[in-house]
């Protein structure tokens, strides 16, 4: 449904994503995982819009839709939530929330309607006309999510929503994403929780350093040594491996 | 407030504006009110793109004289009709409008940049207007007095009721756009602009419309304000004066309130005139008032006298609940 | 050639122009560079100071050149004051605010002037008023020479303030990264009042450099507040060199342009470049950075 090809994003001298390459299959929940400055989240902006990638190619649907602006993207049904929350400060949860449900409906009380059914479904309903600036982080992570499927997306990119919250929290989010997917939205996560990858996840890519350095089921990857090297520091396999043997 | 006393004070308020011209005894008193009606509405036309959609501008002059001279030109030097001058305006206003968004948002100006390139332009046709022959240069047109509803040009308090209508119309528009996709998507450009694009939204073509409408509406205030004074000149019509009267409006009353500007335009007028009679009517005076006003304003009230009420209206929900 | 003895003084005399505006918009890049504020009043200062010089000459019969070091100080005063107790208070965090505020100072400040002293143009005459330097290509009236050396001592002596002081470490610490240099125990906004009481400060003195070759209005600083606007887009936004150099260039560019165009249109040439730059370059030809 979603594949990026050889996609690489330069600022300055500096290469952000470097060839990487991904693919997403419809109906799937995919985690993009990686330490922290490998280049994620310019892959999710180059993705939708957000950067313009300096060479390779986006495809979702079916069509090329590579340096596309992100609402036209957006429109096509690839929607993004943001890591560094975004809330519109001013406005209140349900407001915040029929933004994003005004893509596919123009009537306002619809709309508005609408942002409460899904707020519901995230379990925000008692902070619908709450001002979204005094919402905690956690709620404001929700909001970001809770915007993104108010727009009926046909694939949702999720930022780190986890990241901040607390264990309960993160039990509370696993089987709201799993109900997404299940209610016939694919899924492609940016995650620092790995408990929540490996429950979650059916496919895991991992980015290091601007590069795709592995793929597989989360358990394959896990088992790599590479992947290790890359969140632990060079050598690290090596003695893990040789400790336990 | 309840939603019936609510209800009740508007209407109240509508039999009072109503009545207004039958209890005034002087023409200086329809004349204040034309004027403060003037820049309500004026200010709701600021507001569109200023408080609701985020982007101040310091140059809506441009959209003012620019219908002002439209209407005036067409009359003068081509006898059209000054009420066909209305939809001329609005056209020119919103013509111009257009092509200030088009260039300043295609190319990403927002925030400050954005405010300097509106002046900037209201600047150019002010020294255009001064340069070329048909708008009279530096002399000005003045348009033929010719009284009558027939030539638009009704005497005070006829044009007190016009103006009114005018208010009435955009505090309407102003609450369609508060419950319309178009208004919540401006909105949520205005609180982010990045975020909004992620849900789809189209900024830069908001934002054009939005300019476009502000420009259009602004340009129907020129109109009236060259038929009401018969006289437009460079400085009238594009100087600052009018760009900066125009964004004190919907500041002091309350940015992206339905009826901050209304509220501004009464308390700045009201205040401006009590100051005039105070201090007497030299000249810069009352725009010495205003710059005060704005800093002041801007210090302490940032949310307008609209934001007063509403942060009042908040402290007593705890207590009701 | 023909043409060359007319261009020739006038790039002459645009550069001693152009002097002055750079002085001018270094105030402006100045404070631009460290409080990330556009600074709407920085024409109607400037106006207050060539009011302030002409009265000092006229009342008090000083010299416009001796006043200068006075005039400076005062107008660091004023500066300091009005960024430490008015337009930071007011800001709320916001530049649209910061905007309004020192817009609201400009109409206020400039109507004062109008309301005290009226519309009139006035002049002050000095012994050298009529004087002129013979450069051998152009004569140059002395105020003028006055002006442009005068001027770019300044602005190698705010150079070297920026450069080389205590203060200007702190002053490029907070425009670099005011999180952190708060942190390290500077007060920012004690160095924010300093840095607008310095923009401002050099409006005391271009103001004293200027009125013997020029005149004072109330609007007169309409006239400067957006050539210095176009010379700091034009340089980047808190470029030093870019407002030198966009300030001699600006200069050239009206002179020369207002001997083929006329004086009228050559300054809507000014705000044409202006337009133009704000569109398609904002961050001006030289980046944008404190020096």
């Amino acid at each position: 449904m979603l594949e990026a090809r050889n996609v690489t994003k330069r600022f300055g001298g500096l290469v952000a994503v470097s060839n990487a390459s991904l693919e997403v299959a419809a109906g799937s929940i995919v985690a993009l995982i990686g330490p922290n400055g490998a280049g994620k989240t310019t892959l999710f902006a180059a993705m939708t819009g957000f950067h313009k990638p300096d060479s390779g190619s986006v495809t979702f649907d079916g069509a090329d839709i590579t340096g596309l602006q992100p609402h036209e993207i957006a429109r096509r049904g690839l929607v993004r939530t943001f890591q560094i929350v975004q809330p519109f400060g001013a406005l209140s949860v349900r407001e915040n929330i029929a933004v994003g449900a005004h893509l596919r409906e123009p009537n306002r009380a619809a709309a508005l309607a609408r942002a409460g059914e899904i707020a519901i479904r995230l379990g925000m309903g008692n902070m619908l006309d709450q001002p979204a600036a005094t919402l905690t982080v956690a709620g404001r992570k929700r909001l970001e999510v809770a915007r993104a499927l108010a727009t009926s997306p046909k694939l949702i990119l999720l930022d780190e929503v986890m990241a901040g919250l607390n264990p309960t929290e993160i039990d509370e989010i696993v089987p709201i994403i799993r109900a997404v997917r299940d209610a016939g939205t694919t899924v492609l996560l940016i995650e620092h929780v790995m408990r929540a990858v490996m429950r979650l996840s059916e496919r895991v890519y991992v980015l290091n350093q601007g590069r795709m350095i592995a793929e597989g089921t989360p358990q394959e990857v896990a088992a790599r040594p590479e992947v290790v090297e890359a969140y632990l520091g060079h050598g690290a396999a090596q003695r893990i491996a040789s400790v336990s043997a | 407030m309840s939603a019936w006393l609510q209800r009740a004070l508007l209407g109240a308020s509508l039999l009072a504006a109503l009545a207004f011209p039958l209890v005034a005894e002087s023409g200086f008193w329809i004349k204040f009110a034309f004027t403060t009606l003037l820049f309500a509405y004026l200010g709701q036309a600021w507001n569109i793109l200023g408080g609701y959609g985020g982007q101040f501008s310091f140059g809506h002059a441009l959209f003012f004289g620019t219908g002002a001279y439209a209407a005036a030109i067409a009359q003068t030097a081509f006898g059209l009709n000054p009420w066909l001058g209305l939809p001329l305006g609005a056209l020119a206003g919103g013509a111009v409008g257009w092509a200030a968004g088009y260039l300043s948002f295609r190319y990403g100006l927002r925030g400050s940049y954005f405010a300097l390139v509106t002046l900037a332009f209201a600047e150019v046709f002010r020294i255009l207007a001064n340069a070329v022959p048909f708008t009279g240069a530096g002399v000005g047109l003045f348009v033929p007095l010719q009284p009558g509803w027939a030539q638009l040009q009704p005497g005070p308090i006829g044009f007190y009721y016009i103006v009114l209508a005018l208010v009435f119309a955009s505090l309407w528009f102003a609450w369609r756009i508060e419950n319309s996709r178009f208004g919540a998507q401006l909105m949520a450009v205005r609180e982010n602009e990045a975020a909004a694009a992620a849900l789809g939204v189209d900024a830069y073509a908001l934002k054009v419309r939005a300019i476009a409408l502000s420009g259009a509406m602004t340009g129907v205030g020129g109109v009236l304000y060259v038929q009401f004074y018969l006289y437009i000149d460079p400085s009238l019509a594009y100087g600052p004066g009018i760009s900066v009267e125009i964004l004190l409006v919907p500041i002091i009353g309350g940015l992206g309130t339905i009826f901050g500007p209304l509220i501004g335009s009464i308390v700045l007028h009201a205040a401006s005139e009590l100051a005039r009679r105070i201090m007497g009517d030299a000249p810069g005076i009352h725009l010495v008032f205003y710059g005060v006003l704005l800093v002041v304003m801007v210090r302490f009230l940032p949310d307008g006298l609209a934001g007063l009420l509403r942060r009042k209206r908040k402290a007593e929900v705890p207590r009701n609940a | 050639m023909l043409e060359f003895q007319i261009l020739l003084p006038s790039i002459v005399n645009g550069l001693t122009l152009g002097a002055v505006y750079a002085l001018v918009a270094l105030g402006l890049t100045l404070i631009y560079g460290v409080l990330h504020i556009i600074n709407f009043a920085h024409g109607s200062l400037l106006m207050a100071a060539l009011y302030a010089a002409f009265f000092a000459h006229a009342g008090l019969g000083l010299d416009p050149y001796l006043a200068m070091p006075l005039l400076a100080a005062a107008f660091f005063v004023v500066g300091y004051a009005l960024q430490r107790w008015v337009i930071g208070k007011a800001s709320h965090g916001k530049d649209q605010n910061v905007l309004l505020v020192t817009l609201g100072i400009s109409i206020a400040i400039e109507n004062l002037a109008l309301y005290l002293f009226r519309a009139d143009t006035r002049t002050i005459e000095t012994p050298i008023s009529y004087e002129m330097l013979d450069l051998g290509i152009a004569l140059v009236p002395y105020p003028r020479a006055i002006g442009f050396a005068a001027a770019l001592g300044i602005a190698a002596l705010l150079w070297w303030t920026i450069e080389r002081t205590d203060l200007g470490r702190a002053i490029r610490a907070v425009a670099k990264e005011r999180q952190g240099a708060k942190l390290v125990g500077i007060d920012v906004d004690h160095v924010f009042a300093l840095s607008f009481g310095i923009g401002t400060a050099v409006l005391g003195a271009a103001a004293c450099l200027l009125l013997p070759s020029f005149y004072v209005s109330p609007s007169v600083g309409n006239v400067f507040v957006l050539v210095a606007f176009t010379v700091v887009v034009l340089g980047g936004m808190g470029s030093f060199t870019g407002a030198l150099v966009g300030g001699l260039a600006i200069g050239v560019t009206e002179s020369v342009g207002g001997l083929f165009l006329g004086q009228q249109l050559g300054q809507l040439g000014i705000f044409v470049i202006f337009i133009a730059l704000l569109l398609f370059r904002p961050t001006g030809l030289f980046g944008s950075r404190l020096a």
